[in-house]
């Protein structure tokens, strides 16, 4: 009895002490992220993939002109500008006293080599053609920069924000993909390829200090994975949870914040326009009505998600909601079919790349069409590789179901050729005047009137935007709860206890 | 003794040119633009051909299966599409991982097997040999990634034991290192065990029943000696021949269970180069695989001559 007693005393004291040790622990300053995605290199301005901007963009890398977390664009290594009455002249006041990682200095020159090297001949910066309306670029002095255009682009600031236009350093340029240098609050301390990937604070940073001093992040394709790596501890977040039905464990637990966003993905079905039936608009209009948005996004991502329109997310500046121009009717549907000469349906085959949330939206379409008496013959192509060149490069499909993550690219439609093979001249010509407004509101009205065209028109089935699951520890704080450009900008994380 | 070696390295280098052709067909035929894939959708033709020009990718076939062979030969395995490092690199680093992994596995796979097996067959019937039984069914009707993560829920999520996945790198130290490796060589074992074990009973058996143990029981033996003198010595050739077709499946095939325990190991990098098109390093790593059985065959083929002193003998 005393043995028994004298056992749980000290079992308690021990306990006690330990715990006493957590109280009066300092707040952490170092922070674990998981991602999905490994990066293939680090150098958002020679490849595509979105991974790599999702760690070294704000992290690392900085641009003229920074993207906040609402989705507006803020001024960064560019103090100010001004642009011309006729929108063909920037000029860029550029900050003073910014040094990159490598101790050499940033100036006008280094701007110029950063936007000449986007725009020349065997460049390979995957967004190239966002800034051909540049013509030239001068360097007037270390803190003036020119960029001269030949025809009006309102976004073009907003495209200066993006990774693709990044500024780098001439002399470390080479080696940026495997070892980046830019002017970032953070620099990379090593990259275990196939691991994880530790960034640490830039003692030289000319902005605000951020209060992390170490970031990790951790590459983990596999979202049970990812769940099992939170629950232990072994990350601290995981700002996009790739397995929306593992969410609700988190939502219960009181350890973990589940905060859930918007993203700049829109799932959409592509139709091939060239082919009939589709290039009838009637039928693409009756397959908009027959389709329940809802259903899908309960089916594919925990009803976590939000039914579009038209191609714009609800994390872009201008977006309408458009749902109700072709709501979910079946009866409806099947009569517009009839009128579109279909009584009896038809048949065609839907192309599924091999990603989760496009094989069971696609299982769900297939159902719904059964009713209306479409069949629907589901195919899987391997993403990405087959399915680019099948479906995006040859054009040889009928139908098929991506999401598309870049920001503001409702001007795909205008694109040609686009595997939509879909030629409206009257879209064409509001997205070029786009290009020419002057005045942010005109260019709200022009993306509206835009995503007007597309809801009424579908040249694509527009299912939801993507939602963004961020889970991560209780405590942490200044994580993005949308993301309107792929990115994890933790420059203003820090744990609060 | 010399001519044997020279053979086999003849044969060693004819086969793998004879891979190294198929794969390389192989990947052209494949659909898939590497250039695309790291550019994504948006890029322009004009940007496509910069890079395909930087990759070597505009060369006639035949220049680029020479250029890969001539680089080989100097040791030179090439650099990566989508990580521009080198492939050597790659494999190297991804090494660390999987031939510790693997050797542990193997281990305790036969930690388990052997004595199981042979205990076993010593009474067929008995309550031993109907556990292993048992064992051996469900360990070979189970997959090993499914094993992976019940051992993550039940002992790494419940207990905290061992970690939930993730690699910290041998820098990190040795028992951190090994720590991260344990479960995924449990759940890489039991199958592996259940397959070895059947083998290891069976040819225990079969060797038992063979007229010169009863000779020897006959003149004396013990069953102890008779099992390590004259069962074993015998038994161990088919056992040696499964483990050495074991070790190559798991250097490449442990990509289920990488994935589940977040490992970077040969076989995740096989994988993702695979569906990023990375045709260097799939052809590389391919090479390698082919490679690694082939010397695991010879190595095999020697322990033969020590085990069974009857393929000593010249012909």
């Amino acid at each position: 009895m005393i043995r028994l007693f004298r056992y749980i005393l000290t079992t308690t004291v021990a306990i006690g002490l330990l715990t006493i040790n957590g109280v009066n622990a300092q707040p952490r300053n170092d922070l674990v992220l998981g991602m999905s995605v490994e990066p293939t290199g680090l150098d958002p301005t020679a490849a595509a993939p979105v991974a790599i901007g999702q760690v070294v963009w704000q992290n690392l890398f900085e641009g003229l002109v920074a993207i906040n977390k609402a989705g507006e664009i803020e001024p960064q290594l560019a103090e100010s500008w001004t642009i011309s009455e006729d929108g063909l002249t920037y000029n860029f006041t550029l900050r003073s006293g910014v040094t990159f990682q490598n101790n050499q200095k940033f100036t006008a020159e280094t701007a110029k080599y950063t936007i000449d090297r986007i725009l020349e001949n065997d460049s390979i910066n995957p967004q190239k053609s966002l800034y051909k309306s540049i013509s030239s670029v001068k360097a007037v002095n270390p803190k003036t920069l020119i960029l001269t255009l030949s025809s009006p682009s309102a976004d073009l600031l907003y495209w200066l924000g993006f990774p693709a236009a990044v500024m780098i350093e001439p002399t470390s340029e080479a080696t940026n993909a495997t070892n980046p240098i830019g002017t970032g609050p953070f620099k990379l301390l090593n990259w275990k390829k196939g691991n994880q990937l530790t960034l640490v604070k830039n003692e030289h940073y000319w902005g605000k200090a951020t209060k992390l001093d170490k970031v990790t992040f951790r590459f983990i394709s596999d979202p049970q994975a990812q769940a099992a790596a939170l629950n232990s501890g072994d990350i601290d977040a995981m700002p996009e949870l790739s397995a929306p039905e593992l969410v609700s464990q988190f939502k219960h637990n009181q350890a973990f914040d589940t905060v859930i966003g918007t993203t700049s993905m829109e799932v959409v079905a592509g139709m091939n326009n060239a082919k009939k039936p589709f290039n009838d608009a009637r039928v693409r209009q009756a397959l908009m009505m027959a389709t329940d948005r809802q259903a899908i996004i309960d089916a594919t991502s925990e009803g976590l998600g939000t039914p579009i329109g038209s191609h714009f997310s609800p994390s872009d500046t201008g977006y309408e909601d458009l749902t109700n121009i072709w709501p979910y009717d079946p009866v409806k549907a099947k009569k517009l079919l009839a009128e579109a000469g279909y009584p009896n349906g038809f048949t065609f085959t839907m192309k599924m790349p091999t990603r989760t949330y496009a094989e069971r939206a696609a299982e769900i379409m297939q159902a719904y069409y059964a009713m209306i008496g479409v069949t629907m013959i589901l195919e899987s192509s391997e993403f990405p590789a087959k399915w680019v060149q099948d479906v995006f490069k040859d054009s040889n499909y009928d139908m098929t179901i991506v999401g598309h993550a870049e920001p503001l690219d409702i001007s795909i439609y205008a694109r040609h050729p686009y595997y939509f093979n879909y030629h409206n001249p009257k879209f064409d010509k509001t997205i070029a005047e786009i290009s020419n407004t002057t005045t942010e509101v005109e260019r709200i009205a022009g993306y509206k009137k835009s995503q007007e065209i597309l809801a009424q028109d579908v040249p694509a089935l527009f299912l939801y935007a993507f939602p963004k699951i961020g889970v991560w520890k209780k405590g942490l704080q200044g994580m993005w709860k949308n993301q309107p450009v792929p990115s994890n900008d933790i420059t203003d994380a820090f744990w609060s206890e | 003794m010399i001519f044997h070696i020279a053979k086999s390295l003849a044969g060693l280098i004819i086969t793998l040119l004879i891979v190294s052709f198929i794969i390389f067909l192989v990947m052209q035929a494949v659909p898939g633009d590497p250039a695309e894939i790291i550019l994504g959708m948006s890029a322009q033709p004009d940007t496509l051909a910069a890079l395909r020009s930087q990759l070597g990718l505009d060369q006639s076939l035949l220049q680029r299966y020479l250029n890969w062979l001539l680089g080989l030969l100097q040791g030179d395995l090439g650099d990566s599409y989508t990580y521009s490092t080198s492939v050597a690199q790659l494999i190297g680093e991804r090494l660390k991982v999987t031939l510790p992994l693997t050797g542990l596995a193997v281990f305790l796979s036969v930690l388990i097997s052997l004595p199981l097996g042979v205990t076993a067959a010593a009474k067929p019937n008995g309550i031993i040999d109907s556990f292993a039984s048992l064992f051996s069914q469900m360990g070979i009707a189970v997959p090993n990634f499914w094993i992976g993560l019940l051992l993550i829920l039940g002992i790494s999520l419940t207990f905290g034991w061992f970690p939930a996945g993730g690699f910290p790198g041998w820098e990190a130290g040795l028992w951190s290192a090994l720590n991260a490796l344990i479960l995924p060589a449990v759940a890489l074992a039991i199958p592996q065990a259940a397959v070895l074990t059947r083998v290891t009973r069976a040819a225990v058996i079969e060797i038992t029943g063979e007229d010169f143990v009863r000779t020897a029981r006959a003149k004396g033996a013990t069953p102890n000696y008779v099992l390590w003198h004259h069962v074993m010595p015998n038994a161990l050739i088919p056992i040696v021949t499964m483990l050495g077709m074991q070790i190559s499946i798991l250097i490449a095939g442990a990509i289920l269970v990488e994935n589940v325990f977040n490992l970077p190991g040969m076989g995740k990098l096989a994988y993702q180069a695979l569906a990023q098109r990375d045709l260097i390093v799939i052809q590389d790593v391919v090479l390698f695989f082919a490679a690694i059985v082939i010397i695991i065959n010879f190595f095999v083929d020697a322990l033969y001559t020590v085990l069974d002193p009857r393929l000593r003998i010249r012909r």
